[in-house]
C-alpha cells in the first residue's frame, strides 16, 4: 500500500496501479475517455489531466495525465486545481469540435460517456465556429449501427476488438483529424463479441441496433440483476423492458465471471420473449383439437399429471425450481433427465469430478490467470463463448510476466503489447476442426475425437508415470506436457460438447497428472452446453436416462408423461421420441415458446421466460446464481414451478428453501437469497429508475384512471420506483448509475475498487464440496463402429447452436442452416462443391457442405441448425451424397470460419 | 351620538354616489365567452406538436420531455422513418395530469413541443383529456419558424446528406493520404 495526497487529503492506494485508476476506486470524479479499467491505459486522449506536486514545498506542480502516472507512494496531486481543470475543459472542446450534435437521435443520449464527462469537465459552449469533419458510415451487420461522426477517437474501439477480443475486421484508418474506425469495407463485424463495442465505446459511434428499433432511453429502463441463459456460464445482465416487452440486453458486472463484456449471443438472443408465437393460453386436447381451458377449470386435467404411472423430464434450460417442483410433483424415481444419453453421462462424470479434491473449477476470471492452457475438444467461442474471451486474455500473461521483469507497469498497455510482441503464453488447442480461437494457439492438433483422446492420455502419460501409459505419434505432446508442468496456474479445459467421453476422462487424467507433480487443485474447467445443465444433472438420479423414460413409455410401464420446457426432439432420436409420445395417454408439456414436442401435447400450459420469474441456475462450475424477475407476463404464463406445484399461492423463496433442504448438494441455494429485513426499514429495491417518465401517461389510453402499481410479493423487488434510492451500497443493483455518471461507466462507483468484487457482493454461491479423492481413468473406447463413412464430430454454432436464442429474431439474421464440414480430400472424393446440398445417410437429413481446409481428412464436422439434422438418427459415421434442391434459404453464407477452403470452388 | 349618525349617514350615502358613478366607467368583466379575452403568446396553454418549415414532423422522439415532465404526464415510443428520421411511433399527453409547467417545451431540443394560449380544455369525459399525437400536431411551426433540427445536427436523412448539415465540410476521403 503506498499514502498519496490527494487535494490535500491523504488515502491509501494500490502502488502498481495509475493514478487515475487510484482516483476513480478512492470515489472521486476525475474525466477520462481512452482508459479502460480491462485494457489499461494508452495516453490517447488527454482527458484525465491531474496537477502533479514534486514534493510539499512544490508550489507550481506540473500537469500529467492521471492514466499514465503511476499511484507512488508519498504523490501529491491535486484534480480541483484550476489549470488541471481549464486543461480537462479545453481537452474536450477539441474532443467536440467536430461533434455533430444529435444528442436527441443519438441511441447512447442519456447514458453517454461523453455528455457526463462534458458535464463534469465544465465545456458548455462552442467557440469553433470552422466547418465540422465528417464521415461516411457503414453497414456493420445486424447487431451494430455504425454512426462516425460522432467519434472522438480515444481509440477504444479498436483496442477491445482488436487487441481484447481478437478481431481482425475493424481497424483504425487514415491519420490526425480524419482518423476513422470502421472495416476495410462494409459488411458484418466478425467477432463474436462485437455487441460490447456498443459499451466500450464512449459515445455513439457504435450503438445497439436491434435495440434502436424499439428504442428506449436508459432511464425509462425496467431493470433488475438476471443472469444470461444463453449457456453455461452465466453471464451477468441487465435486461431492461418498457412497454411490456423486452427492449434490450447490457452487461452486469460480475467480477468473477463475465467482468465488463458479454459475447452476441447473450446480447442480441432474448427477443423470443416479445415474440407473437410465444405459447400465451393453456391448450388441453378435447377430442382431436386442443381447447382453450380457463384457468380455473385447469385442476382437475393437471391433477390428473399426479400419482403412479406419470413420469418427468427435466431441462436444461429451465432453472432449478421448475425441476425441483416437477421432481417434487412425480417422485424422484419418476424424475428423469433432459438431455441426451451420450451428454448426461459426460455430465454425471463431470459432476463426479467436481468433488474430486485434486481439481478446482476455475471462474472465468480465474480462467484469465491461467499461463498454459489445453483444451480438449471444446469449440469455446461457439459453446461458451465468454470462456474464449477469458483465454484470449490468458495468453497475455506471458507478456504481463515479460513486463514485470522489465518494470514495466502491466496498466501500460501498448507498452507491455510492444514488448511481448507474439510472444504468448501457451495455449494447445486438441479438436477435430479448426477453431476461432487458433490465431493465438501454440499449438492445434485437428484430428478425429478417439485420437485426439489418446493424444490427451499420451500428454498425462509424459506429465506423470503414474498416469495410464500412453503413447502417441503426435510431436506437440512432449512439448506440451512440459508447458503445462513449468506453468505457475495450468488449466486443463474440456467439456460435453465434443460428444467424446473419453476426452473427460483425457483431460482429468492430464490434470490429476499435474496435480500429483504440483500438489495443489488443478485448474480444471469442464464447460457444458446450456445454462443449467449442471443444476438439471444435480437433480436427476444417475441412472434415470431419458433413453429409459422414453423405453418405458413404448413399453406401455407408463402411460402419462409430464415434459418441462424442453423439446425432446434436440435431445433423441425422432423416431424413438415419436413412438414414445405417440404411446403415451397423456403429455402435458410446459413451455414458453412451440416446438415440436408442444405440438404433442395433450396439455399444453404456458411458462415465463427468464426475464418474466425469479429463478436460480448452476453454471459450469457448480456456480448457482439468482436472476430476477425484470417484468410482468401480460399473458396467463406462470413460472413453470407454478404450475406444477400451487398455481395460486406458489412462493418461490419457500420452494428455494426447501430445495436447499431436500435436494443433495443444493444446501446454500438459499444463501442467495436477500433477506428484505437485512434493507434499510425494510424498503424493497425498485425496478425502475428515479426518473423513469410517464407513468401518468402510458397506460391512458386504456383507462384515464391509472391502475395500482403492480405488488411484487414474491420478491425483495418492486415494479415501481418507490423504495430504497438506488446508491452505491444499495443491496441489489439492476442497472448501474451514480450522480454525474449516467453511462455503463458508473460501475466504477459500485466497486470495492476498480476491477474489484462489488460492494454488493452477489457473485453467486459455490453449490459442490469437493470431498472425494479420485484416481486415473481408463479411457471409454468408442462403440460405434466405423462403416466406410465420414467419422462425425459435432459442430456448433454461437448464432444458431442455442435453442432459445436461435428463436431471437436478431440472431436469426446470423444464422446459417445446418452444414457439414468435410476436407478438400474428402470433397474431391465424394463430388460435393462448397455450399452443394448434402444428404446425410440417405434418410432425409439435409445439410450443407462446407469444405474447411483445416479438418481432418475422413472426419466430417456435422453442425445441426436449429435442430434441422436428426443427429441421434445418425450413427458415429455417416455417408454424404449429393442431395436434390432442398429447402434451405440461409445456405452458409454468413458463417464466419478461419479456414473456409476456397481454391477451384 | 349626534356625529356618529351623521358620520354614518354620509358614508351610505357617499357609498350609494360612488357606486352611481361606476354605471359610467369602462366594464371589467367580459362577456366570456362571446367576447374572448387577449392571450399573451407566451402564455403556457394546451401543448401542441409543431412542424418544421419544411412541413416535416419535428418530433424525434428523443424522450427528453417526457423525462422532463414532473407529473410523468407524457408517454411516447421512438420509432425511425425509411429516411432515418427518428419519429414519435405514438405520442400522448394526459392532459388531467399536465400542469401546464412547460418544462417539456423547455426541454424539447428541437422546439415541436410548445406551450399555446389555448386555455379551454375541460371536458366532460375525463377519458377525453387524454390526447395522442394526431390530436396534438399542429401544420405548422408554432412559435418558432426558421428552426429545424435535422439542418444543424449531423445525421444524415434522405435529402440531406453526410457533410451537409451547418457547419460541415464535405466527408473525408479516408483512403486519401494528403493532409
Amino acid at each position: 500500500m503506498a499514502k498519496i495526497v490527494i487535494d490535500g487529503i491523504e488515502y491509501e492506494v494500490n502502488p502498481d496501479n495509475n493514478l487515475l485508476q487510484e482516483c476513480l476506486s478512492q470515489g472521486l470524479d476525475l474525466p477520462y475517455f481512452c482508459w479502460h479499467p480491462c485494457m489499461g491505459s494508452v495516453g490517447a486522449c488527454r482527458q484525465c489531466a491531474v496537477k502533479q506536486y514534486r514534493d510539499a514545498d512544490d508550489e507550481n506542480g506540473m500537469l500529467v495525465m492521471a492514466c499514465m502516472t503511476p499511484a507512488t507512494d508519498g504523490s501529491i496531486i491535486s484534480i480541483a486545481d484550476p489549470q488541471a481543470k481549464d486543461m480537462r475543459e479545453r481537452v474536450i472542446e477539441s474532443l467536440m469540435i467536430s461533434h455533430p450534435h444529435d444528442c436527441p437521435v443519438c441511441e447512447e443520449g442519456g447514458e453517454c460517456h461523453l455528455q457526463d464527462m462534458t458535464l463534469m469537465s465544465g465545456h458548455n459552449y462552442r467557440r469553433y465556429d470552422k466547418k465540422k469533419v465528417t464521415h461516411r458510415n457503414q453497414y456493420l451487420g445486424p447487431f451494430i449501427n455504425h454512426e462516425m461522426n460522432r467519434c472522438i477517437t480515444c481509440y477504444r474501439c479498436v483496442r477491445f476488438y482488436d487487441d481484447y477480443a481478437g478481431g481482425t475486421d475493424l481497424a483504425a484508418q487514415a491519420s490526425h483529424h480524419h482518423t476513422y474506425f470502421g472495416r476495410h469495407e462494409e459488411g458484418v463485424l466478425e467477432s463474436e463479441f462485437s455487441g460490447n463495442l456498443v459499451e466500450v465505446c464512449p459515445t455513439g459511434v457504435f450503438t445497439d441496433k436491434a435495440f434502436s428499433e424499439h428504442y428506449t432511453r436508459k432511464w425509462d429502463l425496467q431493470t433488475a440483476p438476471s443472469v444470461c441463459t444463453g449457456c453455461a456460464v452465466g453471464c451477468n445482465t441487465t435486461p431492461g423492458e418498457r412497454y411490456g416487452s423486452l427492449r434490450r440486453i447490457v452487461n452486469r458486472y460480475n467480477s468473477e465471471i463475465n467482468g465488463y463484456f458479454i459475447c452476441d449471443r447473450g446480447r442480441f438472443g432474448f427477443d423470443y420473449v416479445n415474440s407473437e408465437e410465444r405459447i400465451k393460453i393453456p391448450l388441453v386436447k378435447n377430442g382431436a383439437e386442443m381447447e382453450v381451458v380457463p384457468a380455473g377449470e385447469l385442476q382437475p386435467t393437471i391433477e390428473s399429471f399426479s400419482g403412479p404411472g406419470v413420469i418427468g423430464i427435466a431441462s436444461p434450460r429451465a432453472s432449478n425450481e421448475s425441476n425441483f417442483a416437477l421432481r417434487c410433483l412425480v417422485g424422484d424415481e419418476n424424475f428423469y433427465s433432459g438431455i441426451s444419453d451420450d451428454e448426461f453421462e459426460s455430465t454425471q462424470l463431470i459432476l463426479s469430478l467436481a468433488k474430486d479434491t485434486a481439481f478446482h473449477s476455475p471462474s472465468v476470471r480465474e480462467i484469465e490467470q491461467a499461463d498454459a492452457v489445453i483444451v480438449l475438444g471444446e469449440d469455446l467461442t461457439n459453446v461458451a463463448p465468454r470462456i474464449a474471451l477469458a483465454l484470449r486474455q490468458s495468453v497475455r500473461n506471458k507478456a504481463i510476466e515479460l513486463a514485470k521483469d522489465c518494470n514495466i507497469p502491466t496498466w501500460q498497455d501498448a507498452a507491455v503489447r510492444e514488448l511481448a510482441q507474439h510472444d504468448r503464453s501457451p495455449l494447445a488447442i486438441l479438436s477435430s476442426y479448426a477453431t476461432r480461437l487458433d490465431d493465438v494457439a501454440s499449438d492445434t492438433v485437428i484430428d478425429g475425437l478417439e485420437a485426439l483422446a489418446k493424444i490427451g492420455s499420451a500428454i498425462a502419460a509424459q506429465i506423470s508415470d503414474k498416469a495410464p501409459p500412453a503413447n502417441s505419434a503426435e510431436e506437440s505432446v512432449g512439448r506440451i506436457a512440459e508447458q503445462l508442468l513449468n506453468a505457475k496456474r495450468p488449466l486443463v479445459i474440456a467439456g460435453s460438447s465434443s460428444g467424446s467421453i473419453a476426452l473427460i476422462q483425457a483431460a482429468a487424467n492430464i490434470a490429476r497428472a499435474l496435480n500429483e507433480k504440483r500438489s495443489s487443485a488443478i485448474d480444471l474447467c469442464l464447460v457444458v452446453p446450456e445454462v443449467n445443465t449442471v443444476g438439471m444433472s444435480m437433480l436427476v438420479n444417475a441412472n434415470k436416462t431419458l433413453g429409459s423414460a422414453l423405453a418405458k413409455l413404448q413399453s406401455g410401464e407408463v402411460s402419462k408423461l409430464i415434459v418441462l420446457e424442453n423439446d425432446l426432439y434436440r435431445r433423441a432420436a425422432h423416431k424413438v421420441v415419436d413412438a414414445a409420445l405417440d404411446k403415451a395417454d397423456a403429455v402435458m408439456v410446459v413451455d414458453h415458446m412451440p416446438t415440436a414436442t408442444t405440438a404433442k401435447a395433450s396439455c399444453l400450459l404456458p411458462s415465463t421466460t427468464f426475464s418474466e420469474h425469479e429463478a436460480t441456475y448452476v453454471n459450469y462450475e457448480g456456480r448457482a446464481q439468482l436472476s430476477f424477475q425484470v417484468h410482468r407476463n401480460h399473458a396467463s404464463a406462470i413460472p413453470a414451478w407454478r404450475w406444477l406445484s400451487d398455481q395460486q399461492h406458489g412462493d418461490v423463496d419457500a420452494l428455494i428453501n426447501r430445495c436447499a433442504e431436500e435436494a443433495a448438494n443444493f444446501d446454500k441455494l438459499d444463501d442467495l437469497l436477500p433477506d428484505l429485513n437485512q434493507f434499510v426499514a425494510g424498503m424493497k429495491i425498485p425496478r425502475q429508475s428515479h426518473r423513469y417518465s410517464g407513468r401518468t401517461a402510458m397506460k391512458a389510453n386504456l383507462n384515464v384512471h391509472e391502475p395500482k402499481q403492480p405488488v411484487d410479493d414474491q420478491s425483495v423487488m418492486s415494479f415501481s420506483m418507490e423504495g430504497l434510492p438506488l446508491s452505491s451500497d444499495s443491496p441489489i443493483v439492476g442497472s448501474a448509475w451514480a450522480p454525474a455518471w449516467n453511462s455503463n461507466q458508473s460501475i466504477s462507483k459500485f466497486q470495492e475498487e476498480i476491477n474489484g468484487d462489488l460492494k454488493q457482493g452477489h457473485t453467486g454461491e459455490l453449490l459442490i464440496e469437493r470431498n472425494e479423492t479420485g484416481s486415473y481413468q481408463e479411457l471409454a473406447s468408442n462403440t460405434g463402429s466405423a462403416n466406410g463413412g465420414l467419422q462425425v464430430a459435432i459442430a456448433y454454432q454461437i448464432f444458431g447452436s442455442d435453442e432459445l436464442s436461435a428463436k431471437s429474431s436478431t440472431i436469426q439474421q446470423r444464422m446459417t442452416d445446418a452444414y457439414v464440414a468435410i476436407s478438400p480430400a474428402d470433397a474431391d472424393a465424394l463430388g460435393l462443391k462448397q455450399g452443394d446440398n448434402v444428404s446425410l445417410d440417405g434418410n432425409g437429413n439435409i445439410a450443407v457442405a462446407c469444405i474447411r481446409s483445416k479438418i481432418k481428412q475422413g472426419t466430417a464436422a456435422l453442425y445441426c441448425g436449429d435442430n434441422e439434422v436428426d443427429r441421434y438418427a445418425l450413427g458415429a459415421s455417416v455417408s454424404l451424397g449429393k442431395a436434390a434442391d432442398a429447402n434451405l434459404v440461409r445456405g452458409i453464407k454468413g458463417l464466419i470460419v478461419s479456414d473456409l477452403y476456397e481454391e477451384g470452388y | 351620538m349626534v356625529k356618529l349618525i351623521v358620520d354614518t349617514l354620509l358614508s351610505q350615502v357617499r357609498t350609494l354616489w360612488l357606486v352611481f358613478l361606476k354605471l359610467f366607467k369602462k366594464k371589467d368583466t367580459v362577456e366570456y365567452p362571446d367576447q374572448q379575452p387577449y392571450m399573451f403568446p407566451r402564455w403556457r396553454g394546451r401543448i401542441i406538436l409543431s412542424r418544421d418549415p419544411d412541413g416535416e414532423e419535428r418530433c424525434v422522439a428523443c424522450n427528453l420531455c417526457a423525462v422532463a415532465c414532473p407529473v410523468d404526464c407524457i408517454a411516447l415510443q421512438k420509432g425511425e422513418m425509411e429516411d432515418g428520421r427518428w419519429y414519435p411511433e405514438f405520442f400522448r399527453i394526459n392532459f388531467s395530469r399536465c400542469i401546464m409547467c412547460g418544462f417539456c417545451e423547455e426541454a424539447c431540443p428541437t422546439n415541436a413541443i410548445q406551450l399555446t394560449p389555448d386555455f379551454e380544455m375541460a371536458e366532460y369525459v375525463r377519458q377525453d383529456m387524454v390526447w395522442e399525437k394526431e390530436d396534438l400536431l399542429i401544420n405548422g411551426t408554432g412559435k418558432y419558424h426558421d428552426y429545424n433540427f435535422y439542418r444543424v445536427a449531423g445525421k444524415q436523412i434522405a435529402g440531406k446528406d453526410k457533410g451537409e448539415a451547418l457547419n460541415e465540410a464535405t466527408p473525408v476521403d479516408v483512403r486519401s493520404l494528403l493532409p
